[in-house]
């Protein structure tokens, strides 16, 4: 790095820093508050206790919340991964009318506020006649998801030489094999990006979720949980603790999904 | 995706799998149609589909009662959108918001992308990416409710501490809206630094530039697209935001609030409000179309 | 890479969407099954959602000690789910859903939804404790309509003048305090984030500029209209927040960023009993704007008998000393009053059974064209009142 000197690099890591811990001080406040005696947001906080942890883990509401979150951000992953990578492979690699339209389209969900998104979605299920549910919001979720994988999977794809395919296909493997044992193995990083990417906008959602979830709280998504909760005086803490829980779990899968990415950003060629 | 026309002769054993293949492989307009019905019928008939049912809402209007929708085409709601003044003020304050926080978080994060793309060591990348990326999973809600708690003047946390806070206000929401959306801007720069080969850096310096020079004229205009994309979403987030707005802005009031406070008595006037922001945006895409900032997203 | 032009790919790609769209058109029936007037009470269909004002279906989430709502769970089988509405329009959006089966109206919603078909009639024969609702609480303009009844009350009350005691000196008793463009508590005021607040400004001009010959706050001529609205565009230069979550508000006052401004009684029960903000109450001179809640059947009820079961529970005496206690309230069946044993004077505090104090409170109700209180044919619609209510929020 010899286009740096001593004095500029200290100059980015002092900034680093402060970045950093502008971005994890609310949420360290957050996390202590999670173990506070007092139920209140009051700091500094007045005691140390598990107590708040051990309700949380027996707290139906937010048990339930958790689950309807893991689902709709499943199924709205997988679908967004099959959506996403279809649309990256027409439009990489073909040419037809209406590509560029489509390939706005794909970033429209994305780029349009998610209250236009929610009411536009929420006219249109109500003027049909679906009744708003798991289905509803698994499509509207997935809608918004498909652009995160679909970036991901062509940005891959415009630096994959098409030599591999045409060798395998060359060696005798059907299109599916092809598929199957090369192509995919070369996309699998980018797939998990946007995988994770897409699972983790859709498990924090919360405008869109208003607009085309269905009602009652069995039906509930943790966003949707924690905003009925947020300041229900006994409730304030149970909620801290499923940020400070939801954070602790993500911090595995976000760094392998790091790790395991950079690597093969080298494998593919730039 | 090069067609094989001539299929070698063990590939012509049966199997429906392989007759299936060498189908497509034969017909790249069955593949295309194969891969593209999916993704077009959803977005272009729902999606889009539900943006132009709501579009034609927004020509309909509320009975005087406020019980029912008159489906007859007119355009009242537009007539009052542009004759009052709150609502061309209330759009002007929320672009000016969004434009805010995207400067703020371009200024933010350019230093600390660059540092983890090309100064930080190899190993610890991996580990500073992560930091930035795990408070994306912390709840917006969570982290919009804790500014309420920090930012409340008096009484509020950083009140108590150091003395003095902005309080509820517009100020209050440039910073958590900026707070709120600072990873989805450092992503993609780090994605486009990450890109960016240090020989072109290191040939700079040797032609004599000094850092700043070269950061100015080669980093930030090859930066560009993903500066662009994260500003997509920076301003797009801030344009329709009203939840953490209703937080810690105090009275003020922005698109997102306006839409939602009509959704619930008087949708075809939402409707028409809602046309404001999703204007602004599809024009932001088409503008930044050629600055290839759309794959960056 | 061969590049083609794909006639016959647009061609597929035409039909789904053609396809695809057909489809939608036919959608799915959404059956609205008979939330209409029952006969008789049933078997419990094992599930119950409605929408209701904080505090009126307690289960045990705010404050552990606090759940009325289990009981009802364990007696009828009805599994209770609740949506806390924070304002009346809240409330008429999400009954028109069609989601819920029932809600605990005020007036300014009560009349829209009956208008609009999304509530039934009920049958107050088969609600056991109707017959001990107040009965100047029966047959009201907001609660019945074409000579049918459509709700059981559940309570009322009036809208408070809430302040902290160690800022705001000397205690007020006035509403002019918050309508005061130099107050010295500016920054620090709050006010009802509704449409229906209007009115209270023109209540307080009701008296403090007596030309206007406003009588009905409900029922405002254009002139009477722009006044109340051009006093409330100059209170928002002195608004801190305007408050729609009774939470919000509740942590304002406990933090202090609120000092002064119009509350529910249990905003103040709840900030006094956190003891981090020594706040009271009062009903100021010019009167109070106020509201009195019915509870009402959605007529695509999916589960009537619960909702039935429900509006019989929470109009039992022992269930209204609880709702009315906690809320701060008068309760619909004053039979409740001997049941609350730790506070004897709560219902002469809240005036229960005190008729011509109820009909003093100006319960919030629909503004229409055709003026509520008989004038004539020219008030301002609710309508405008939504509109006129983005414009005072600047």
């Amino acid at each position: 790095m010899t286009y740096t000197n001593r004095a500029t690099r200290a100059g980015f890591r002092v900034w680093t820093l402060l970045v950093l811990v502008f971005l994890w001080l609310p949420l360290v406040i957050v996390a202590v508050l999670s173990f506070n005696t007092s139920a209140s947001l009051a700091w500094p906080p007045s005691g140390f206790t598990f107590h708040w942890w051990g309700k949380a883990l027996h707290n139906d509401g937010a048990r339930s919340a958790l689950e309807m979150s893991l689902k709709t951000a499943s199924i709205a992953t997988v679908i967004a991964l099959v959506l996403g990578t279809a649309a990256s492979f027409a439009v990489q690699r073909f040419k037809f009318f209406g590509r560029e339209p489509l390939s706005l389209m794909i970033v429209l969900p994305i780029a349009l506020p998610g209250i236009v998104t929610g009411v536009a979605l929420n006219s249109a299920f109500r003027e049909v006649g679906v009744s708003l549910g798991l289905m509803t919001l698994v499509i509207a979720h997935a809608t918004f998801c498909v652009v995160v994988v679909y970036n991901n999977v062509l940005a891959r794809l415009r630096r994959l030489s098409p030599n591999l395919e045409e060798a395998s296909a060359d060696l005798g493997a059907d299109t599916f094999q092809t598929f199957i044992h090369v192509t995919l193995p070369l996309l699998w990083s980018a797939l998990l990006a946007g995988g994770l990417l897409a699972f983790g906008l859709s498990f924090d959602e919360i405008v869109v979720t208003t607009f085309t979830n269905g009602a009652g709280n069995d039906l509930q998504t943790l966003p949707q949980w924690i905003l009925s909760n947020l300041s229900r005086g006994d409730q304030q803490p149970i909620v801290n603790v499923t940020a400070t829980a939801v954070m602790i779990f993500s911090l595995v899968p976000v760094w392998a999904a790091q790790r395991l990415t950079g690597k093969q950003g080298g494998l593919a060629g730039r | 995706m090069t067609a094989v026309t001539n299929p070698p002769a063990a590939a012509r054993a049966g199997g429906f799998r392989r007759r299936l293949s060498r189908f497509l492989d034969a017909r790249p307009r069955v593949r295309l149609a194969a891969l593209l019905t999916g993704p077009a019928v959803w977005l272009v008939v729902l999606y889009v589909g539900s943006l132009i049912a709501l579009f034609l809402t927004s020509f309909y209007q509320l009975n005087e009662d406020g019980t029912g929708i008159i489906k007859k085409l007119g355009l009242t709601n537009y007539h009052e959108l542009i004759d009052k003044s709150v609502y061309r003020t209330v759009a002007l304050r929320t672009i000016k918001v969004a434009v805010a926080v995207t400067l703020i978080d371009i200024v933010l994060a350019l230093p600390i992308a660059f540092f983890i793309a090309k100064l930080a060591k190899p190993k610890a990348r991996a580990l500073l990416i992560t930091m930035v990326l795990v408070p994306l999973w912390g709840s917006y809600l969570v982290k919009a409710f804790a500014w309420r708690a920090l930012i409340g003047s008096p009484g509020g946390v950083i009140d108590k501490t150091v003395g003095a806070s902005p309080g509820y206000g517009m100020p209050a929401v440039v910073i958590v809206l900026s707070y709120l959306w600072l990873p989805y801007m450092i992503v993609p720069i780090y994605a486009g630094l990450d890109r960016l080969p240090d020989s072109l850096l290191e040939a700079s310096n040797d032609l004599g530039a000094g850092f700043w020079t070269t950061f100015r004229s080669v980093v930030v205009p090859m930066l560009l697209p993903a500066i662009v994309a994260g500003s997509v979403f920076t301003f797009s987030l801030s344009l329709g935001d009203y939840i953490a707005v209703q937080l810690v802005g105090g009275s003020t009031q922005m698109i997102g609030t306006v839409v939602y406070d009509n959704f619930a008595s008087n949708l075809p006037f939402a409707a028409a409000f809602a046309t404001v922001p999703v204007l602004v945006m599809v024009l932001y895409l088409l503008g930044i179309r050629r600055t290839g900032a759309l794959e960056n997203l | 890479m061969r590049n083609t032009h794909i006639r016959r790919a647009r061609s597929v790609v035409v039909f789904g969407t053609a396809l695809a769209l057909f489809a939608t058109a036919c959608g799915s029936d959404s059956k609205s099954s008979s939330g209409g007037e029952l006969k008789a009470i049933g078997k419990g269909e094992g599930a119950l959602s409605i929408v209701a004002w904080a505090g009126y279906a307690e289960d045990g989430t705010t404050d552990p000690k606090v759940n009325w709502v289990k009981p009802f769970e364990d007696q009828t089988g009805c599994k209770v789910s609740v949506k806390i509405g924070n304002t009346s329009d809240e409330m008429y959006q999400l009954m028109s859903t069609g989601a819920y089966d029932g809600v605990s109206a005020s007036g300014d919603s009560s009349v829209r939804m009956i208008d609009a078909g999304l509530v039934s009639p009920v049958n107050t024969s088969l609600v056991a404790n109707y017959a001990d609702i107040s009965s100047f609480l029966k047959d009201q303009v907001y609660n019945s309509s074409g000579g049918k009844n459509y709700g059981i009350p559940h309570g009322w009350g009036a809208n408070y003048l809430m302040y902290n005691t160690d800022v705001v000196k000397p205690a007020p008793d006035s509403w002019s305090v918050v309508f005061d463009k130099n107050s010295p508590y500016k920054g620090k005021v709050t006010a009802y984030d509704a449409p229906i607040y209007i009115a209270d400004a023109a209540l307080y001009l009701k008296t403090a500029k007596p030309e206007l010959k406003i009588s009905d706050p409900y029922s405002l001529t254009q002139p009477q209209f722009d006044a109340a609205v051009a006093l409330l565009k100059d209170q928002h230069s002195i608004i801190g927040e305007y408050w729609a979550n009774y939470s919000t508000t509740q942590q304002a006052f406990e933090q202090g960023s609120t000092v002064l401004g119009t509350t529910w009684q249990i905003i103040a029960n709840l900030v006094s009993g956190a003891k981090k903000a020594p706040v009271a109450t009062v009903l100021p001179k010019e009167g109070s704007t106020g509201w009195s809640d019915t509870w009402m059947v959605s007529s695509k009820a999916k589960h009537p008998n619960c909702m039935y079961m429900w509006m019989n529970y929470e109009t039992s005496p022992a269930v209204q000393a609880q709702v009315a206690e906690w809320f701060g309230e008068a309760p619909a069946n004053t039979k409740a009053c001997a049941l609350i044993t730790d506070d004897t004077t709560f219902c002469d505090t809240f005036k229960a059974t005190d008729s011509a104090f109820a009909s003093a409170i100006k319960f919030w109700a629909t503004p229409r064209k055709k003026c509520l209180d008989g004038s004539g044919d020219n008030c301002v619609p609710f309508s405008d009142w939504i509109k006129a209510w983005t414009e005072i929020k600047g």
